[in-house]
């Protein structure tokens, strides 16, 4: 069956099983790897993309639910690095492993652009679904302050 | 030419097959991709294993090690970079192959573990940077008519002193390549260091937080199959027989393949393989674990601990300075096997061809990767090419080799490129987990407070004995014993003895190893000494260190910035705890509180004080120290893995869950400037923050936490 949704600002069209998680979809059919897959039950959020500006955990996400929609991956921030999430997370030195980062990223953008300014609790809520094992969560916590004041102009 | 930003091999692969040969500047060309690339315009000279200079004044570091998150690829290029004056901004870095230069100088085979990739390589890095620094500059000195003595190097260029004139490294490398290595090399001063020692950001967080880095679920080759593999539930069990017809009729998948370790679906992406497996019939032989469950197995450490053991350590006489002491205490500590549950899914990917083996890894030792895949495929190993990516955390897990030889296995099978990949549950079930141990501790405390007798008798299965057998001597493996045996509280009767046990489950090496259980259970037993004792915790080792000065040290240190002798908000409570791992001193205090009524726990804040000897980078320090102590954590309040019918309980996340965001103290680490060692950083974090929290409760509770994880009854 043919799929067609716009995948960072294109529109992009595959003949999978409708059933195939979009996570699969991204990573085998399109081979865009920077989506990662971590538990397979929404559980890590590792697999956290954006689809029609939400956060969703695409490996539970059958691709023929997102007909249409607009997904956004970690590839389709910013080209080079520049989103200023991605800055905060360079000049925190967040990533250890950095196999959760896509994924972490993805839920820090979600939240920011609902709160300009998160409290503690707010990154609470909107991370701790998203599994770290390296342990790189107070680094999170400052990078997200981090990049609200940037983008608050700070 | 344009300073190229760092290219991932995902990226060379896509622009090199269309032939843009000009961006593989620097870039190792694994085996038949090299043609694919054609000839690079602007081939590198190697000048040794780690360092090869292009004709732009690009240096490529080879780094020898597995980053795994714990910042290594730093570390080994502020080692080079320093020796050899480079340019920050010019470095670009790529894993070495696997070969003998690489061998690990402490393990004698190509690997990352232990904690000593800057204990091993700093001396051989720096001293292969300076010897290509004075290459370098003989080079220039000739050509220029002056004397070596008259150049200095800075930002990848030897200037001329006297004249100010400058000659880059890649315009000097050719002929200095051609120049015999010097022996004895001069190194430089300490004082002039410009890297080492000054906090330095990582140079792979730009590809780590844009989804660029290449981890081994990433590779994409040409012609790639995927494959999923069904594994007997139960440990040792083996395949009876199995029905395909259904799993082969699943879209996408190509073929179902027997091999040593189950049933393996291949298809042509992840999740046909995953739908193909779920679709098999498989009978299984279970074979003599079947009836094996958590309880058996305590039982049987129960009764061994009764029995007498194979001799660790022995000073004076602890069985009858315990019969004369005044108080004893005596317990029973337990912890149960753990799961690694690195990120990254286990996986590897192997292309068997005609003339060699490429196998692309996340991969913690690179020589028996290589050994394995020469073992299925029957090449000689120099034909069996190791390329090794970035590891989504390794923790020990990645040591193994049941992935690899999968890998190889089905790539030979199905002449094609092949990766294999571990769901969350195939991780979490067919796991080498960290060792559930048993200790029965007992000590004699006279009536001034002192430590007379102290004994201890540890249960618990071998790793060595599977992983390096020969280094099981006398009954004793060392990674059972590290954490008590090692212990340097002064007691002048020490009596620590082994009885290997083994569960039918099987054991690998987990962050910080026998330390991880050890240091919990003496550090648990200190402060329950400490209160027969009628003693503070941080008196009482501060008088059994008196002689150990690091350890005494980094005890004083976090008490001191942790205001130990100040009073604490109202349902606030602290423990400490200290532990020496792989040459490196952590001390840690936490601090908690307990809502006794729902029977749960805050960790606020934990204060770390470090001492790791002289080192490389101060920021790595901390990072790996809070990422450590959220690693232990996990440990302290969730996790267990644990046995029914031979069957590993836990499948994912809701049942093995991990330390999140919300329950993540507050870390302070404080470094203390030193210059011995150095020690390791990796792992030494992880050990402390079980017993610095299980003694807070215990200074809450008055009860101490003598079983891990900690439970709801602790909390009462």
């Amino acid at each position: 069956m043919a799929v067609t949704f716009t995948l960072n600002g294109k529109a992009t069209t595959v003949n999978v099983d409708p059933q195939m998680p979009l996570l699969w979809v991204l990573r085998d059919t399109l081979n865009m790897t920077g989506t990662k897959f971590g538990c397979g039950v929404a559980l890590c959020g590792a697999c956290t993309v954006h689809i029609d500006g939400e956060p969703a955990r695409s490996c539970i996400t059958a691709v023929s639910s997102v007909e249409g929609k607009k997904i956004t991956t970690i590839e389709g921030l910013s080209p080079d690095g520049s989103h200023p999430v991605q800055k905060a997370w360079i000049e925190e030195d967040v990533p250890q492993c950095g196999y959760c980062q896509s994924g972490q990223i993805m839920s820090a953008v979600a939240l920011l652009a609902k709160k300009s300014k998160p409290t503690d609790a707010d990154i609470d809520d909107a991370m701790n679904g998203n599994l770290c094992r390296c342990g790189t969560y107070q680094r999170i916590r400052k990078a997200i302050h981090r990049a609200a004041a940037m983008q608050a102009g700070d | 030419m344009a300073t190229a930003p760092l290219l991932d091999r995902r990226e060379f692969l896509r622009k090199g097959a269309t032939g843009g040969a000009a961006l593989v500047l620097g870039f190792y060309l694994p085996g038949k991709y090299e043609a694919l690339a054609g000839v690079p315009s602007n081939k590198p000279t190697a000048m040794n294993a780690w360092v090869r200079v292009a004709a732009d004044d690009h240096v490529t570091l080879l780094i020898d090690k597995s980053e795994m998150g714990q910042g290594i690829s730093t570390a080994l290029t502020m080692i080079l970079a320093e020796e050899l004056d480079l340019d920050w901004k010019k470095i670009r870095t790529e894993f070495a192959p696997a070969a003998p230069a690489y061998f690990n100088p402490i393990f004698g085979l190509q690997g990352t573990g232990g904690s000593c990739s800057v204990r091993g390589s700093w001396e051989p890095l720096a001293k292969a940077g300076a010897a290509a620094r004075e290459m370098l500059v003989a080079t220039a000195a000739k050509r220029w008519g002056v004397e070596p003595s008259t150049c200095r190097t800075e930002n990848s260029a030897v200037v001329n002193s006297s004249t100010g004139k400058r000659l880059g490294y890649g315009e000097l490398v050719e002929e200095a390549a051609k120049l015999p290595v010097p022996v004895s090399p001069k190194r430089k001063d300490a004082k002039n260091y410009k890297f080492i020692g000054k906090a330095t950001k990582r140079i792979d967080s730009l590809e780590k937080s844009t989804g660029k880095a290449e981890f081994g679920i990433d590779v994409r080759l040409p012609g790639m199959l995927h494959a999923v593999v069904a594994r007997c539930p139960v440990f040792g069990g083996k395949v009876k027989s199995f029905d395909a017809e259904k799993a082969k009729a699943v879209r996408g998948v190509k073929e179902v393949v027997q091999i040593a370790s189950g049933v393996a679906v291949v298809a042509e992406n992840t999740w046909s393989a995953m739908e193909g497996r779920n679709a098999l019939a498989i009978t299984w032989d279970e074979g003599a674990n079947a009836k094996n469950s958590s309880e058996a197995i305590r039982k049987l450490y129960h009764e061994r601990a009764e029995q007498t053991g194979a001799i660790a350590r022995k000073d004076g006489d602890a069985d009858a300075a315990l019969v004369g002491a005044p108080k004893k205490v005596e317990a029973i500590y337990e912890v149960p096997f753990l799961a690694h549950a690195t990120m990254e899914p286990i996986n590897c990917t192997a292309d068997v061809h005609a003339d060699g083996c490429d196998i692309y890894a996340p991969t913690q030792f690179q020589t028996f990767s290589q050994m394995t895949g020469a073992k299925i495929t029957g090449l000689k190993p120099e034909q069996v090419r190791v390329h090794t990516t970035y590891l989504g955390g390794g923790f020990g897990r990645r040591a193994e080799q049941d992935f690899i030889v999968e890998a190889v296995e089905l790539s030979k099978a199905m002449k094609a490129p092949v990766q294999v990949t571990w769901s969350r549950e195939d991780d979490m079930q067919h796991d080498f987990y960290r060792p559930a141990v048993l200790v029965k501790m007992s000590a004699g405390v006279d009536d001034a407070g002192g430590v007379v007798a102290w004994k201890s008798r540890i249960v618990g299965p071998s790793i060595m004995s599977r992983f390096f057998p020969g280094s099981v001597k006398n009954g004793i493996d060392d990674t059972a014993t590290e954490g008590i045996a090692t212990l340097k509280y002064a007691v002048p009767n020490f009596l620590v003895e082994y009885l290997l046990t083994e569960p039918g489950v099987p054991v690998g090496f987990w962050r910080s190893v026998g330390c991880s259980h050890n240091g919990y259970i003496a550090e648990c037993f200190v402060d329950e000494m400490a209160k027969a004792a009628g003693k503070d915790p941080v008196e009482f080792r501060r008088t059994l260190l008196a002689k150990d000065a690091r350890q005494r040290g980094v005890v004083e240190l976090a008490a001191e910035k942790a205001r130990w002798s100040k009073p604490l908000p109202e349902g606030r409570y602290r423990g400490i705890a200290v532990v020496e791992s792989f040459g490196t001193h952590v001390a840690q205090v936490a601090e908690i509180s307990i809502d006794r009524k729902a029977h749960t726990l805050q960790v606020h804040r934990v204060v770390a004080a470090v001492d790791c000897g002289r080192h490389v980078n101060p920021e790595t320090i901390r990072a790996q120290i809070e990422g450590s102590i959220v690693f232990g954590l996990s440990a302290a309040l969730k996790g267990e893995i644990t046995i029914a019918n031979g069957r590993v309980e836990q499948s994912n996340f809701n049942d093995y869950d991990l330390v999140r965001i919300s329950e993540t103290p507050v870390v302070e680490v404080h470094i203390v400037e030193s210059q011995d060692g150095p020690g390791g950083i990796g792992e030494p974090g992880t050990p402390p923050i079980a017993p610095a929290v299980c003694n807070a409760i215990f200074a809450a509770t008055g009860k101490p936490v003598r079983r891990l994880p900690i439970r709801a009854e602790d909390l009462a």
